[in-house]
């Protein structure tokens, strides 16, 4: 088992170097270094950019987050589930079908709350 | 050497001799073990770098047959090196940084969103003996790293100090973050028939492809990897008519190609991976006795689905963001939802009753898939009349203090069911 993760984490790695190593080349060595400060400003379609990027947005996008944590969390909880399947009996599939019909009363909840809607 | 010995386990024949050859210089069990790990590392990482200028031209090509065009036919025959003649001419190409990026995320972002793609193709297997590394959670690792990917979008769309950047990053958390639900929520199923999440095992535990016991899961399975793709019809973070170019809009020379190479590998990924956990994989005709054609079995599948995904992206317009959002939460969380409750009851059903032929499990799960969709559509086409209905009685009255919402979304129907007003 170590020896996987060990694959994995070269992987990683070289992962890393792979797509790094030609833009090194471009940035460092072949790409023309002519900066100025008309070239470094932000593109806004020719119009000088007014004030700041990073203002306050929608709370909309942090609530759609929320709703994807809880699927994501709920998904972890079923996959051992699925690789155990041949080992448990049929109440207990029932018990998980349960558990799925309350993250999907959730679901529901926040649709009739009018979480889900893109206003 | 033996040539039969080759061909039936390759890599473990070549293995073999690199060890025997590494011990003979005198290197330590250890080392030569991190040394062959690092070459396999390579051959499967450049395999998975130089695969996008092949897509890259492909694409191409059948984007501008769609279109009635010829498509690049110039750089060498049939303009195959037209990818290569672009990729060294954004090497010599000037990096910029806008003033008041944040830098150290800025040039991470590019990176990042490569490493996402290629790290998948470490469990991917090629053939059944033929693969990165056996990882027993393999399905696990591929949703963790390459939910990796949509934080490098993120990264290079909030790092950017532009407003159209920022723009492309937050429609990536509505769109990436809510399809990896329903994306998640369908990969669970061939775990789930497999009791396994070793990708090689998905795909030994498919003597009949898991597309025939689950084929909704599948559907929702391709429709959400395309989501995640960010491609049309789902490319509102990078929608080129309304927010110019989205998270990558200040990026320029090779920042601007790796995003590209990760979007285009990542299509390619889409299709491998429906292939492996759907279709079979490498399985096929021949594959117990030459296992190297497990190879050509597995590229044709991930062809096809890639092929698919290309065809998608020239025949649909962009879809509109709240139907986006609408058809995720509403409709395709809801369906794989009750996808994995059927799937789950019937095979257990399946199991008690005592039935082991592959054919039998697969074609009764085959008919419950039938009547949920049966089932879904019903439930779809009654909601529907309720809109329309809903729709005629607010009709003239409120027309004109009525906010213009998004209609003619049959999965909607729900919320105006239930109206707020």
């Amino acid at each position: 088992m170590p020896n996987e993760w060990l694959f994995i984490g070269i992987f990683l790695l070289m992962g890393a170097v792979f797509p790094g190593a030609p833009i090194l080349i471009n940035s460092l060595i072949l790409g023309p270094k002519k900066n100025n400060p008309v070239k470094n400003s932000t593109y806004e379609c020719g119009i000088e950019t007014v004030g700041d990027t990073w203002v306050q947005f929608k709370v909309q996008y942090y609530i759609f987050a929320l709703v994807f944590v809880v699927f994501d969390v709920e998904t972890i909880f079923l996959f051992p589930f699925a690789v155990a399947y041949n080992q448990v009996s049929f109440f207990a599939v029932l018990e998980v079908v349960f558990f799925i019909l309350i993250l999907a009363g959730g679901l529901f909840y926040a649709w009739r709350k009018g979480a889900l809607e893109w206003a | 050497m033996d040539i039969g010995q080759l061909i039936k386990d390759p890599l473990g024949t070549l293995g073999g001799l690199l060890t025997s050859l590494l011990a003979s210089i005198g290197l330590a069990p250890g080392a030569i073990g991190v040394i062959e790990k690092i070459i396999g590392v390579v051959i499967i990482a450049s395999f998975a770098l130089v695969l996008p200028l092949f897509l890259i031209w492909f694409e191409r090509r059948v984007v501008a047959r769609m279109q009635d065009r010829m498509g690049p036919n110039r750089v060498g025959p049939q303009g195959l090196l037209q990818t290569i003649a672009d990729a060294l001419k954004l090497m010599t190409k000037e990096d910029i940084t806008p003033t008041g990026a944040d830098k150290l995320v800025y040039n991470i972002a590019p990176i990042l969103s490569v490493v996402a793609i290629i790290s998948m193709w470490a469990v991917v297997p090629f053939a059944s003996n033929i693969l990165g590394t056996p990882l027993n959670v393999g399905a696990l690792y591929i949703v963790g790293v390459g939910s990796l990917g949509t934080l490098a979008i993120m990264m290079g769309g909030w790092a950017s100090n532009n407003k159209y950047a920022l723009l492309g990053a937050f429609r990536t958390v509505a769109q990436l973050v809510s399809y990896e639900a329903p994306m998640i929520l369908s990969l669970l199923v061939p775990v789930l028939l497999a009791r396994t999440m070793d990708l090689n095992g998905i795909v030994q535990a498919q003597p009949v492809a898991f597309i025939v016991a689950a084929p909704i899961a599948a559907l929702i399975f391709f429709v959400t990897s395309v989501a995640e793709v960010g491609r049309t019809p789902f490319d509102l973070l990078e929608a080129e008519s309304e927010i110019v170019a989205g998270f990558h809009i200040e990026y320029s020379g090779m920042k601007f190609g790796m995003f590209f190479v990760a979007e285009f590998l990542h299509a390619f990924t889409v299709g491998a991976l429906t292939a492996v956990l759907f279709l079979g994989g490498w399985r096929g005709w021949g594959t117990d006795q030459v296992p190297l054609l497990g190879v050509v079995y597995f590229m044709l599948k991930a062809f096809v689905g890639y092929f698919i995904v290309v065809l998608m992206r020239t025949a649909l317009p962009r879809i509109r963001i709240d139907h986006m959002l609408d058809l995720n939460w509403k409709f395709l969380v809801p369906t794989s939802l009750s996808v994995i409750v059927v799937t789950i009851v019937v095979d257990k059903l399946i199991q008690q009753a005592g039935i082991t032929n592959d054919w039998a499990r697969s074609g009764l799960l085959f008919l419950a898939n039938v009547v949920l969709a049966l089932a879904i559509f019903g439930i779809l086409r009654r909601s529907a009349r309720q809109l329309r209905a809903f729709e005629e009685a607010e009709g003239s009255g409120h027309a004109a203090e009525h906010e213009p919402e998004p209609h003619g979304q049959p999965a909607e129907a729900g919320a105006h069911a239930a109206p707020a007003h």
